[in-house]
């Protein structure tokens, strides 16, 4: 489970730090996009990963990480990603209106001179 | 506003969130008309959170060590895992910097600028609101959505007014501050999963017993965590956004960003000197070093830029990345006397670069008279792009101001040179102004550091001012010397009101700076022994409801 969780993590980081990097306003949003999933499973992972445990504490079981999952990380993930989606759907706006106005899709809103 | 128990009341400390909120939630009932109420709600708004600020600045100067924290836990729940607001000296302060930033601001775009969109009343209030929440908050998490709520807001707020320039800036802006995010999310997530809690005290109480196999991750999340912050702050090389996007920016969005710099300063300041103090083990001092020539660098980079910047937007701009990395540079000596002048530094120059933002777009305007008259009303900004540059018909807002609209001030070529003079006296730190005192104090701290990190700030200090001098002159030889037929500026009250206000703010910081010095080295004192803020924080207990009180 750990080395899945790390593999996912490193393929998608590596992948959206390549797309950020990359001239194209659209590879940069998805590549931020991936970078944020990456960041999200990340501060799930630092709640120490278990299977079949939810954070609800149940009747008649000791309260602590033995027995259940840590529901912080879980709380901090659901705020991350609808601030990350929001912030997104910003940049996906700013995008669109650098578009209508030069006309491509260059970060720099022009193309590089040879 | 001092209690009978000489604790702050509770209200006071949250009463800087919850009001820009409830004010942003009550203008965005309103719809898109109402200009006017609009405007007045904004302005009486934030001018009582300005008062607020002031009275919580009242409230914990002058206090002794339990006293001078004002603790308050919004959810009522036990102290390391509800959140937590605290106000000390420094967060007080910072609270009134971005309450005058605020309210000049405001005042200044009521004239012109608050027509160019529709919501700009509104992401004004939401930027206030997350300044005032992240200079209060004591929770890390708390912290980065604060973060986040200034720099949405921010992102609206650049492209208030459009056009081409400014949503190219604006998408490299936003591109960057989503990647600093996405940093701090790690560096929170990495030190939540080696100390297990998120409220800073807490984290400040477990460092020195991290144990040592867990501390190079610990160091690893710190430098993260660090990252994001000094990216906001503008340290070289983390600044090449900072220049085009301020210079792009309309003029009283640009004036509030003078703060917004200046966030990420009080976030290391607030966790480094929390996290690793002097007596903080094996990671006593952890990056100081970093702290000090990042700060040089980026004080030589902002000193060289104001040289070499034409345009005056970007060496405002440049002003901020040189007074950004003097206090970075001075916070990493983490010595409590230039910590004290650093503050002080930190308040001048806030107030003197909120004034040379607003003061850029007069000056621009006034030189475009040679132009002609018809460029007179859009100055450099560039209004009309997205929405309708005009107020919709119909709506009778302007009835007041366009009495004001037009009335020549006779002396405004006047005002625009002493007003220009006075920035420039305390951007570059010449006598007898405020910044003059600020860099006095630093330098006289440097000399009894005697390393050669102190020998280096204390000759860039001097030398950066030279720079700034040199090229603010070239600036004012230009816009007032060379044409001597031009017909002076027209100028409305209300866009010079906020600048003398900025101006005579800086000027009582030289009238009274023994109590301000007295105020921000007592401020250091306090931050350079962070046992007091721990015990403030852990100490503060949950209301008891008592058991006949419905809930």
């Amino acid at each position: 489970m750990e080395v899945v969780i790390s593999i996912a993590i490193g393929v998608m980081a590596s992948a959206g730090v390549w797309l950020v990097l990359r001239p194209r306003t659209f590879q940069v949003l998805i590549g931020l996009t991936l970078l944020s999933y990456a960041v999200n499973l990340f501060i799930f992972s630092v709640g120490s990963l278990s299977v079949d445990r939810e954070p609800i504490v149940r009747p008649g079981v000791a309260a602590d990480l033995a027995n259940y999952t840590d529901p912080l990380p879980q709380s901090l993930v659901l705020t991350a990603i609808v601030i990350g989606f929001a912030t997104t759907a910003l940049f996906l706006v700013v995008l669109l209106a650098l578009r209508g106005l030069s006309g491509g899709d260059h970060v720099d809103g022009q193309e590089e001179q040879p | 506003m001092i209690g009978a128990l000489g604790q702050l009341p509770d209200l006071l400390l949250v009463a800087p969130v919850l009001l820009p909120l409830a004010t942003a939630a009550l203008m965005l009932l309103l719809g898109e008309g109402r200009r006017r109420l609009k405007a007045v709600a904004n302005v009486l708004s934030t001018a009582f959170g300005l008062a607020i600020a002031v009275s919580l600045l009242l409230g914990v100067a002058g206090r002794e060590a339990p006293a001078a924290f004002g603790v308050y836990l919004p959810g009522n729940w036990p102290v390391p895992f509800g959140i937590v607001l605290v106000a000390d000296r420094l967060s007080a302060l910072m609270a009134v910097l971005t309450g005058c930033v605020g309210l000049a601001s405001l005042l200044y775009a009521l004239a012109r600028w608050q027509h160019a969109g529709v919501y700009f009343h509104v992401l004004f209030q939401l930027q206030l609101m997350g300044l005032y929440g992240a200079f209060l908050t004591a929770d890390l998490f708390n912290l980065f959505v604060f973060f986040e709520v200034l720099l949405a807001a921010s992102y609206g707020l650049l492209l208030h007014g459009g056009g081409g320039q400014r949503v190219r800036a604006g998408l490299h802006y936003i591109a960057i501050n989503l990647v600093a995010s996405l940093l701090f999310l790690i560096g929170v997530a990495v030190l939540y999963g080696v100390t297990g809690t998120l409220n800073m005290a807490d984290i400040a109480q477990k460092l020195p017993a991290v144990p040592t196999s867990d501390r190079g991750l610990l160091h690893a999340g710190a430098a993260i965590l660090a990252i994001a912050f000094l990216a906001k702050a503008g340290l070289w090389p983390l600044n090449f956004w900072l220049t085009p996007a301020y210079a792009a920016a309309s003029a009283p969005a640009a004036a509030v960003f003078a703060i917004l710099t200046k966030v990420g300063v009080y976030a290391v300041l607030r966790l480094w000197t929390l996290c690793f103090p002097a007596g903080a083990g094996a990671s006593a001092g952890f990056g100081g070093e970093v702290l000090v020539w990042g700060g040089l660098a980026t004080l030589t980079f902002g000193a060289v830029g104001m040289l070499a910047s034409q345009q005056l937007a970007r060496l405002a701009g440049y002003s901020v990345i040189a007074s950004s990395g003097t206090l970075i540079a001075a916070i990493g000596f983490d010595a409590p006397v230039l910590g004290g002048g650093a503050l002080f530094y930190l308040a001048s120059s806030t107030l003197a670069g909120c004034a040379l933002f607003l003061l850029v777009e007069l000056l621009e305007r006034s030189r475009q008279v040679e132009v002609g008259p018809q460029q007179l009303d859009d100055g450099n900004g560039a209004l009309p792009a997205f929405l309708d540059a005009e107020p919709p018909a119909g709506t009778n807002l302007d009835d007041n101001e366009e009495a004001l609209i037009g009335r020549a001030i006779p002396a405004s070529l006047a005002f625009l040179g002493v007003a220009f003079t006075v920035c420039a006296l305390v951007t570059a730190g010449l006598p007898p102004l405020s910044g003059f005192v600020a860099k006095l104090a630093m330098l006289s701290a440097l000399l009894e550091q005697r390393t050669p990190a102190a020998w280096t700030l204390f000759a860039l200090l001097i030398l950066s001012g030279l720079f700034a001098a040199i090229a603010l002159m070239r600036v004012g030889m230009r816009h007032f010397w060379t044409a001597q037929d031009r017909p002076a500026p027209r100028l409305r009250v209300i866009e010079t009101l906020p600048i003398a206000g900025l101006l005579v703010a800086s000027l009582a910081l030289v009238l009274y700076a023994e109590a301000g010095l007295a105020y921000t080295r007592a401020a250091a004192d306090s931050l350079h022994a962070p046992q007091l803020y721990i015990d403030a924080v852990m100490g503060a207990r949950p209301v008891v409801r008592s058991a006949g009180v419905a809930p």
